[in-house]
């Protein structure tokens, strides 16, 4: 029997498995060093937060993987023998395997910051890093500040976490808005007033200088190159994240920033595969980066890797790009591609709507010429993720989005309702005279 | 803020503490005359038993209830053997002794309590109220923006089964075993509620008046904290205004005033067969002796189960009902809020919910069945087994039990939904409409589930709402209320509740949508 080792138990890892298992026969093994069972790495925050337990984060029971005869082993993988087809795991105990799944995902940006490596610094990414936040932040009065460097979905998770237990944070962010590499101006300003809203200390165009420790060698303040000093107990390193890869250094493994990895997630290496936060393709997919952190596409690795690998090769192949996100009270969806001004091409013109007291907004990307509807970001309004899919698909234009945007609507029932405010907003701007289409089921559930 | 919210916890917990005190206080005495027209009301027989009342009780002073009800008890199991040992059947008393206790309580009640309802009344539901809404209404600015409120829930004693939530525990499982099994101490209850009592049926309270009043106080209270935690969120407003108006009106204000009206006492939303005993022989003759009305109670008691709860379920899906509705629904989404994520998640549980939902469906059909067979033939039993003796084993295990003890009992150890989600008859019936004929379902977006769990986590009723969402199938499960909470705490704007065409309400997936086209047809096409 074929046994298909993957490394990482994570939403690629674990996908992979499950599709495997779907498909196949074979013998599977999972390895982590992280936990014993798979955990959802997004809810690490609402464990702090104490919206759930720890055991909530799990999405399979325990007896879930004996059941489908998914085998998993507790240990950190040291080396890939590629040759002999081995792992070596750090206690000395040899792994064979036939095919082999790269799923190791990322770890936190550091920059070489002087101090970095202090007690009391640290990300937020794994459940070591949870335990950590836990001991160094259990309440304001051991942790009187913390300081959080790098203004991006993590850093925001991790100032709306300690906000939770009242501990005053500052918030350093490299660029002027906060993600406005992302997000164009008008969410980006929003998502500013939201941060001091939570009485989060939010200081823009600022970045970390030093981390400065005490006689114990505990973070104690650090400074910024505006020249400030900032007492601190806790710093909070949220400056994006690396493929974790630093084991397969030697491995004769291709590696860039992550595994390189062709359009079949092989790497340079014969039945050695790379999927989730850490493979990296050797060229963007359309608009998309060669690496993407993302959860929704490491599942779609896995998704599309255990096909290959039960003899039924697939190219990953992903659709329309979507994504979402929550900042503080606010949620965030995204359909297709809505590029900030900052990297945004000539041809991309926006089209932006913002309530006039509460914090939502959407923003609309089309072609200036064509009107071809490009993407769109929602703040604080959920849409329907099969309605934007199917407009991209089908090249719609502004036009047809604004006037049919009741059928993506996907608030729950009696919420208060937008679109007649978005289109005289949008008919005023666009010289237009459009009006809101009825929602129809008939349209929201015809497979196109 | 913080100090208001302090000081309203005490004065709730003074309020609680004299409620709490209050059933062993007072002043019972009993006159000859009034002994007299409880004789004569009860038509009791026994002249053992009324020998040894007017010996021991009558002319005396009785401190609370515990002194009284053991004397009362007592003389009435000494006269019941008596009689059955000198088989004078004619003279043996069916009533219980607590109930006897509770009657003659009731009408020799004197000193403090008897005597200052409303200011009693203040101290215990007052203080109550009045503290409560200290404690609850800072919360509007303490809670901060708009959004979803769970913070610290399992950092809490009270919401994390911590010594607060064992207390609270023993004090609900004490309060209905009180109500059900020892309403004599109950009686100083009745006291504080007479006047309210009085002045909606024209009659003095009883202690399931009390349990009725205390009911719409708590759903009340809690349904304001609910409208701050969720102010953000229209569905639970008014969702929670619903069930509030369905108790308050429904349940409560309109049996009472059809009392005052000489009709049958009846709740018009309480379906069968959650109100198990609406076929029993003393109601149906009792509605059959109460003339026109009598008459169209039976018929929209009939018609509400056969006809209307199935369509409204066609259309709306159960929650119409459950978290719309019904009054037990009602206490569960208002007092139980705070308890909801105490439900079990696993497979093992909805294991057992299964047998144990549908068994009870059926206890309550065959008993049922039992029931009219014996009203029409007028045969007290049916292969052997005496039909009131099923009865009576449903009204104990069920009716009390189940739904009283355990369901309401049980909120902070177990969640919120134990009976609606384990026990409840109606809801079983409702469930199967729901699962296999109906136009409701919760609806999974596309590909944006993460596997956070906090669908799940929060779900009352147990469902694993992940397993489904990040599988990016809808949810059609039976057992859902539709209370909208999963849809409230998603952060990622994955669950919608919705009722829509039949077809594709069901949408089994492997492969999500947003990865390529033909991989997910592919997977998901066998």
């Amino acid at each position: 029997m074929e046994h298909i080792v993957i490394i990482g138990n994570g939403i690629s890892g674990v996908t992979a498995a499950r599709h495997i298992r779907k498909l196949s026969d074979k013998k599977i093994t999972i390895v982590s060093a992280e936990t014993d069972y798979f955990f959802s790495r997004t809810a690490l925050m609402y464990v702090y937060m104490g919206h759930m337990k720890f055991e909530h984060t799990q999405p399979y029971e325990n007896w879930f993987w004996k059941k489908n005869r998914i085998e998993l082993v507790k240990g950190f993988v040291t080396t890939v023998d590629h040759d002999k087809k081995t792992l070596v795991l750090a206690e000395g105990k040899e792994l064979a395997y036939d095919k082999l799944i790269i799923a190791t995902g990322s770890k936190p940006n550091k920059f070489g910051w002087p101090g970095q490596d202090l007690k009391g610094v640290q990300g937020l990414y794994s459940k070591q890093d949870l335990d950590l936040i836990e001991a160094n932040a259990p309440n304001k009065e051991v942790c009187n500040r913390a300081v959080i460097i790098g203004g991006g979905l993590i850093g925001i998770e991790l100032a709306e976490m300690l906000r939770s237990r009242k501990i005053p944070v500052t918030f350093l962010v490299r660029e002027n808005s906060f993600w406005n590499g992302v997000l164009p101006n008008g969410e980006s300003q929003m998502i500013n007033e939201h941060i001091k809203e939570h009485h989060i200390d939010l200081k823009l165009e600022t970045n970390l200088v030093e981390i400065i420790a005490d006689e114990n060698g505990r973070a104690k303040a650090i400074t910024t190159d505006k020249g400030e000093t900032i007492e601190c107990n806790v710093v909070g390193l949220t400056a994006g994240v690396t493929p974790n890869i630093d084991f397969l250094k030697d491995s004769g493994i291709e590696l860039g920033r992550g595994v390189k990895v062709n359009r079949l997630l092989e790497t340079n290496i014969k039945d050695i595969y790379a999927i989730g936060d850490c493979a990296e393709q050797h060229e963007g997919i359309g608009n998309r980066r060669p690496i993407e952190a993302v959860w929704y596409t490491g599942r779609m690795m896995g998704e599309t890797l255990a096909q290959t690998i039960c003899g039924k090769p697939r190219e990953y192949n992903p659709g329309h790009w979507f994504n979402s996100a929550k900042f503080l009270d606010i949620e965030y969806q995204t359909y297709g591609w809505v590029f900030s001004e900052r990297i945004k091409k000539e041809q991309e013109k926006h089209f932006h709507w913002r309530h006039a007291t509460e914090k939502i907004c959407i923003t609309a990307a089309f072609d200036k010429d064509s009107k071809k509807f490009l993407g769109i970001n929602t703040f604080g309004i959920r849409m329907r993720h099969e309605i934007f899919d199917r407009w991209l698909t089908e090249e719609r234009d502004i036009d047809h989005v604004m006037q049919y945007l009741k059928d993506a609507n996907f608030d729950p029932e009696f919420y208060a309702h937008y679109e007649e405010d978005i289109i005289s907003k949008y008919n005023s701007v666009m010289h237009t005279s459009l009006s809101v289409k009825k929602k129809s089921w008939k349209r929201i559930f015809s497979k196109a | 803020m913080k100090a208001i919210k302090n000081l309203g916890l005490v004065i709730f917990l003074i309020g609680l503490t004299t409620f709490t005190v209050v059933p062993v206080l007072g002043t019972f005495s009993l006159d000859q005359s009034t002994f007299d027209q409880i004789i004569k009301d009860k038509n009791i027989k026994s002249d053992v038993f009324i020998q040894s009342i007017n010996q021991n009780v009558v002319g005396k002073d009785f401190n609370g209830m515990l002194s009284l009800s053991p004397t009362i008890t007592s003389a009435l199991d000494a006269a019941n053997n008596q009689h059955k040992k000198n088989k004078e059947y004619k003279k043996v008393i069916y009533t219980s002794g607590h109930d006897m206790a509770a009657l003659i309580g009731k009408k020799s009640g004197a000193g403090l309590i008897a005597q200052n309802k409303g200011l009693m009344w203040f101290l215990t539901f007052g203080l109550g109220i009045i503290g409560a809404l200290m404690f609850i209404l800072p919360n509007v600015i303490l809670l901060g923006k708009k959004g979803i409120k769970n913070d610290g829930v399992y950092h809490e004693s009270a919401t994390n089964r911590g010594w607060i939530a064992w207390m609270v525990f023993i004090f609900l499982v004490s309060f209905y075993l009180v109500l059900y099994f020892r309403p004599e101490f109950a009686v100083n209850w009745t006291f504080l509620v007479d006047p309210i009592s009085e002045s909606l049926s024209g009659n003095p309270a009883g202690h399931w008046f009390v349990y009725g009043f205390m009911y719409c106080v708590v759903m009340t209270v809690m349904a304001v904290r609910m409208y701050i935690k969720y102010r953000h969120n229209v569905y639970q407003m008014v969702r929670t205004t619903s069930v509030l108006f369905f108790q308050i009106v429904f349940a409560f204000l309109i049996p009472e005033i059809m009392v005052r009206l000489q009709m049958p006492y009846y709740d018009f939303k309480n379906a069968f067969p959650l109100d198990y005993d609406f076929f029993f022989q003393w109601n149906l003759k009792e509605l059959l002796n109460s003339g026109g009305i009598g008459l169209f109670i039976l018929v929209w008691g009939v018609v509400l189960t056969l006809v209307i709860v199935p369509v409204m379920v066609y259309f709306f899906g159960k929650r119409w009902y459950c978290s719309w509705v019904c009054g037990c629904g009602g206490l569960a989404e208002t007092l139980g809020d705070p308890y909801r994520q105490h439900s079990s998640k696993s497979l093992f549980s909805w294991k057992v919910e299964r047998w144990l939902i549908h068994g009870v469906l059926l206890f309550a059909v065959v008993m049922t069945g039992m029931t009219l067979y014996s009203f029409f033939t007028e045969s007290g039993t049916i292969l052997g087994i005496k039909t009131q003796s099923v009865q009576n084993t449903y009204s104990l295990l069920i009716g009390a039990i189940f739904a009283g003890v355990i369901g309401t009992g049980f909120y902070p150890i177990f969640g919120n939904r134990v009976w609606c989600r384990f026990g409840c008859p109606l809801a079983a019936y409702l469930g199967f409409v729901q699962r296999f004929k109906s136009r409701f379902r919760i609806t999974t977006n596309g590909g944006q589930c993460i596997s956070c769990g906090n669908c799940s986590t929060y779900c009352e009723q147990g469902i694993d709402v992940r397993a489904y969402a990040q599988k990016g199938e809808n949810i059609v499960r039976s057992s859902c209320v539709g209370c909208g909470i999963c849809s409230a705490v998603c952060p990622r704007g994955v669950l919608k509740l919705e009722n829509g065409p039949e077809e594709g309400r069901i949408n089994p997936t492997e492969v999500l949508l947003g990865n390529d086209v033909d991989l997910m047809e592919l997977v998901n096409k066998k």
